[in-house]
């Protein structure tokens, strides 16, 4: 009759002990011969099973109005109402890291485009200039070539500053714009919570669902969903910890060249 | 030498079209997905194809398997730049004929490397 040896959690030991003994009675019953008896002990067998169904139906009912409670989607009162939002905001914050991420990686990529020619001028200018000024030195130039030189370098002089400023200036704005991983981090980790939170509180559901079937005797046949590595997984999570992946590429590379690619 | 770029990132395009143009190469195209990519294959004259793997509507994967599938197009190098890492997808991409892997995130370098032995190969 202990719990420990028949584990029918969510029958009460009352349930179990008064199973127990009517079986033993069908039992002497059927063996002595009493059938009209045994038709009756198998009405009342059947009776309090049905009772005993009537009390965990109630009780899980409780219980599941309990855990649909703690989702916080009874949107009755102001507060709950809130958290409602929370919930149906998640998705919002989500769309929003991807626009901030977006903003981030175009800025950047904008201000990299307008430098990189900035950076090319000033090393083709610097590379001309290098070449006559070695000219200069081993004295192959002529008067009028160098008063050109001069003024060139002058003219480089000035633009030098300038160009070093604006990349200067565009560098320090590609550092501010890194400032999207502040803010999506932190819209991250709220929306995780919030994940985390809804997992706890679907767990509670699965258990009590798991319950329902153990009494009923229900069992579900679940079909088991694959991903899809046709349509593609996108990036692996923990690469390195799992043996179907490759962890970057030089693993890819590996992999090719030991088919013969 | 002309090329398209297949990715449903738009930032991820830019980089590679970024990328691209610093090896030489500016005379690009973009689509966002295999659905507007084979189309454009199939009209345009492109001497290189450079694909993301997992996007929705037609994925990169499905791309190439059309791609050499089309009677026109069969002999198209295909570069995949994707976060797929799967060796199973590795081995698959290189059953239908990809002609290079290039796994995200990944290098400007190892980018170069790759693009280069194909071109060396396909002389």
């Amino acid at each position: 009759m202990s719990d420990s040896k028949h584990p029918h959690r969510g029958l009460d030991p009352e349930v179990t002990e008064k199973l127990q003994q009517q079986t033993s009675e069908l039992v002497e019953s059927v063996n002595s011969g009493d059938f009209a008896r045994a038709m009756a002990v198998i009405n009342e067998l059947s009776e309090v099973r049905d009772q005993g169904l009537y009390r965990e139906v109630g009780r899980l009912t409780r219980s599941l109005h309990e855990a649909i409670r703690n989702f916080q989607i009874d949107a009755r009162s102001a507060e709950q109402k809130e958290v409602l939002s929370k919930m149906t905001d998640a998705s919002d914050r989500l769309a929003y890291v991807v626009q901030m991420t977006g903003q981030a990686a175009n800025r950047t990529m904008d201000l990299v485009e307008e430098s990189m020619p900035v950076a090319h001028a000033m090393r083709d200018e610097a590379e001309i200039l290098r070449d006559e000024w070695q000219r200069l030195r081993r004295r192959e130039m002529e008067p009028a070539e160098f008063r050109e030189l001069y003024a060139r370098i002058d003219t480089f002089f000035g633009s030098l500053s300038e160009d070093s400023d604006s990349l200067y200036k565009n560098l320090s704005e590609i550092l501010l714009a890194q400032d999207f991983q502040d803010l999506t981090g932190q819209v991250i980790q709220k929306v995780t919570a919030l994940v985390k939170e809804v997992e706890d509180n679907l767990l509670g559901l699965v258990v009590m669902a798991s319950h329902v079937d153990q009494l009923t005797g229900t069992v579900h046949q679940i079909e088991e969903k694959e991903e899809s590595a046709e349509k593609g997984v996108g990036p692996q999570i923990k690469a390195a910890e799992r043996e179907d992946v490759v962890s970057g590429q030089d693993g890819v590379d590996d992999l090719l060249s030991s088919l013969g690619f | 030498m002309k090329i398209l770029i297949v990715d449903d990132f738009s930032t991820m395009r830019r980089i590679i079209k970024n990328l691209m143009r610093d090896l030489g190469f500016t005379n690009t195209d973009e689509a966002d997905d295999g659905n507007t990519a084979l189309p454009m294959l199939r009209s345009g004259k492109y001497d290189f194809l450079v694909t993301d793997w997992n996007m929705p509507g037609m994925s990169g994967f499905d791309l190439l398997k059309a791609v050499r599938a089309d009677e026109n197009l069969k002999n198209l190098p295909v570069l995949m730049v994707t976060a797929e890492a799967k060796r199973d997808q590795i081995v698959a991409a290189a059953q239908a004929g990809v002609n290079g892997y290039v796994v995200k995130p990944f290098t400007a370098a190892v980018l170069k490397e790759k693009i280069e032995k194909i071109f060396e190969r396909i002389q």
